[in-house]
């Protein structure tokens, strides 16, 4: 008996259940209704979550993948909305986020002739993907979702773009379903290999002053265990970078801060001093190194990660270990001898004790009326039990919230770190909530922020999600406005914002909410947050003046740190 | 920056639409200019081959080859000095014939050159020579004295001296791993 025939768009819906999609991020039109009808008959097996901008789709299901490890899956229309989504590709390139985003294309016959919401999907999305593909017949509809996921999800993860023209969704194709298993031009997961293990052991037994920076790869490949197992076996300091926080709980003896420019001061000290580098599915990026002409020149270097074209890329390794992260740490530990360094370590007190007294008092217990942002972040973070998931926007929102929440299990913070995307984390908190609907979702913003994605309030308000939104309120685009204060001498060029009331806005989706504006009423106002079923919006007014400290400025050495305004470390 | 090499890249890849296009940006964004590419079919079956030169230092290369060998349907990639390939390109020239005729010289440097007349008519003859660039530079030098009305040169091929085939490894690595599936 010939085998039933179904349409592309129905062939596409099923290979996303076959692939245990749970949940779609989109927004209908034109060029992909056949898609959007097709869903229509198989909503009690898949949940599509309408957002209110394309852009807000991907952050959601960036938030979704971030927190579950799941692929985040995204369907929208062709030409307007597929532009929409390129901030959302970026993102997730450089955040290397496993997200499938389906774009509806024109019939194949109107390709190249301009047609009405025809843009070049495939041409403006192959530098921000990790694979982009046209489909134009129903046929290849299977095997191309099956290789995105194949792709979005191993090794190193990143966004993978399905472009279909229309006559393929309408058109009819027999359907079998065949996960990918193996692509001839990609190996996912390279075998390790025995010298380099060997290698890094060595120097890491050699080792007296040896350090460890955590980045996503070891969340990604769930090595935390065996990261604490490295730590502690060879008595080895952990610095985390901004997307890594939480790999390591915050409350761990050896775990000593966030690196880079706004990173604790004793990871960025010791790693000039430290004469061994352990890096662990990290990257390198400026904003962790600052100059790296100057950067860990006395250290040997070992580098490990799974993406080959990272080595050597900003920061030259001694030893560079292929692989993932968890898979080269199972084999490294039997190698590595135990260790005390009971001196190096000790020797980070000093940093953290001028950090303690200059940055960290002064931020969380101000002695002045106004309120701080790291003030408001620790006692969200307290309140929680330590144990919320932190989803955060882009500026200085984002760096004191990522400073002073604390940490206790992994895939806890969401964040925009290589892109920096403004207006990332309202849609990134719908999609974290929906991937853990059983943790408390914690997401900080800024006035300027908010306002980029404001629109997914509705989204909130369609599907009841309970995200409890802390707007950390200065008036100002505050990051923008500590560089004009610290390097323009104080020219507030475009920063002052004359904002809504955020509480009536709020209250107009019919989220409940309020205002904040004097440190008594604090604490109270998080308790009612936290207290409230469903998304509540605290609107808390911050000094102005505020910035984050400590500050390694761009381009400078890792060691040349900020404490304040005028003091340096 | 001084120090630039012409290297010679060869990328093997999948046949796939819009693979030129991923490559070309991997060269564009480090501001490499691409000062020939070719691409054609190579001994594997299925497989393409590009074969692309450029200025550029060492450090930069080593990179480049690895970000070109991120993208998916690339199979491997590698970049040579000119020491390490045997390389070659093509180029055509066309000539008015009466001034060819009128002079004495013709067959000199025909043979001179090595090259060959591929087509002549009353009003334009074709010359085609194969060699190093400065070898079709030089006769296309000599043949502008009596006015060259079309020139082009191929971009180049090249083929390693290495013994080792290290693309058909790589294949056979590939093979084992799907058969263990
Ligand atoms: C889409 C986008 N546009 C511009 C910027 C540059 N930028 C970085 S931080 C910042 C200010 C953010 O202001 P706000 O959201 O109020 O946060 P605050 O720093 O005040 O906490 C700006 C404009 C950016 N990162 N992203
Ligand atoms: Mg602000």
């Amino acid at each position: 008996m010939a085998k039933e025939k179904i349409s592309g768009a129905e062939a596409l819906i099923r290979a996303l259940i076959a692939e245990h999609t749970e949940y779609i991020f989109g927004y209908p039109g034109g060029a992909i209704m056949p898609v959007f009808d097709v869903l229509y008959h198989y909503r009690d097996q898949i949940s599509h979550i309408l957002v209110r901008h394309e852009q807000g789709a991907t952050h959601a299901a960036q938030g979704y993948a971030r927190v579950s490890g799941k692929t985040g899956v995204v369907i929208v229309t062709s030409g307007p909305a597929a532009t929409n989504i390129i901030t959302g590709l970026s993102d997730a390139m450089m955040d290397s986020t496993p997200l499938i985003v389906i774009t509806g294309q024109v019939g194949s016959s109107l390709l190249g002739s301009d047609a009405f919401q025809e843009t070049d999907v495939v041409g403006i999305t192959q530098p921000v993907t990790k694979w982009s593909y046209q489909i134009r017949s129903s046929e290849e509809i299977a095997w191309a979702v099956a290789r995105a996921f194949y792709i979005a999800g191993n090794g190193r993860p990143g966004p993978v773009v399905l472009d279909i023209a229309k006559d393929a969704q309408t058109g009819l194709t027999e359907f079998g379903y065949r996960p990918c298993q193996f692509i001839r031009s990609y190996n996912p997961y390279p075998a390790i290999k025995a010298a380099e293990i060997e290698a890094a052991a060595q120097l890491i037994n050699q080792a007296h002053k040896p350090f460890i920076l955590a980045g996503q790869g070891v969340i990604l490949a769930q090595a935390e265990a065996e990261l604490a197992e490295l730590a502690e076996k060879a008595d080895i300091p952990v610095g985390c970078t901004l997307l890594g926080l939480s790999a390591m709980p915050t409350d761990h003896p050896l775990y000593k801060g966030m690196l880079g420019m706004h990173g604790s001061i004793a990871s960025n000290i010791k790693t000039n001093e430290c004469d061994l580098l352990i890096a662990i599915g990290m990257r390198f990026d400026d904003r962790v190194t600052g100059d790296v002409n100057r950067y860990a020149r006395q250290a040997r270097i070992i580098h490990i990660d799974i993406d080959p074209s990272e080595f050597n890329k900003n920061v030259k390794c001694d030893v560079s270990v292929l692989g993932d992260a968890r898979a080269v740490l199972q084999a490294l530990l039997p190698q590595v001898n135990p260790a005390r360094h009971t001196e190096w370590l000790e020797s980070f007190a000093a940093c953290e004790e001028v950090e303690r007294i200059k940055v960290i008092e002064p931020e969380i217990h101000p002695q002045k009326p106004l309120m701080n942002m790291g003030e408001v972040a620790r006692k969200v973070s307290e309140a929680t039990g330590n144990d919320s998931i932190l989803v955060t926007d882009v500026g200085q929102n984002q760096m004191l919230s990522a400073r002073y929440y604390r940490f206790k299990r992994p895939r806890s913070i969401v964040t925009s770190g290589g892109l920096g995307t403004m207006g990332f984390g309202l849609p990134a908190a719908i999609g974290a909530k929906i991937g853990c609907p059983d943790r408390t979702v914690c997401f900080f913003t800024g006035d300027g922020g908010l306002q980029m994605t404001i629109q997914e309030l509705g989204t909130i308000m369609q599907y009841g999600i309970d995200v409890k939104i802390i707007l950390l309120n200065n008036n100002f685009l505050g990051m923008v406005r500590q560089w004009q204060a610290l390097f323009f001498d104080h020219r507030y060029s475009e920063t002052p914002m004359l904002n809504p009331d955020f509480t009536q806005v709020a209250a107009a989706y019919g989220i409940a909410g309020e205002r904040v504006t004097s440190r008594d009423e604090l604490n109270n106002a998080i308790s009612r947050m936290l207290a409230h079923h469903g998304a509540y919006l605290l609107d808390v007014q911050i000094d102005p003046d505020g910035m984050v400290f400590p500050m390694t400025p761009a381009g400078a050495c890792v060691t040349d740190i900020m404490l304040n305004a005028t003091e340096k470390y | 920056m001084t120090d630039k090499t012409l290297y010679t890249v060869t990328v093997y890849s999948e046949n796939q639409v819009g693979l030129l296009n991923q490559i070309s940006i991997i060269f564009t964004r480090r501001q490499l200019n691409i000062e020939s590419l070719s691409v054609s079919a190579s001994a594997i079956e299925g497989v393409h081959k590009f074969t692309i030169t450029t200025y550029s230092d060492r450090e930069t290369m080593k990179k480049l080859v690895k970000q070109i060998e991120k993208r998916i349907d690339v199979l491997r990639a590698f970049f040579y000095t000119d020491d390490e390939i045997v390389f070659q390109e093509v180029a055509l020239y066309k000539v008015p014939t009466d001034k060819l005729l009128d002079d004495k010289h013709i067959e000199e440097l025909v043979r001179k050159h090595n090259a060959r007349i591929l087509e002549v008519n009353r009003i334009y003859t074709v010359i085609e020579k194969s060699g190093h660039t400065d070898e079709t530079q030089a006769l296309f030098e000599e043949l502008s004295r009596y006015e060259v009305m079309q020139f082009v040169r191929s971009g180049r091929i090249a083929i390693t001296k290495s013994t080792v085939e290290h693309v058909s490894l790589f294949l056979q690595e590939q093979q084992y791993r799907q058969n263990q599936l």
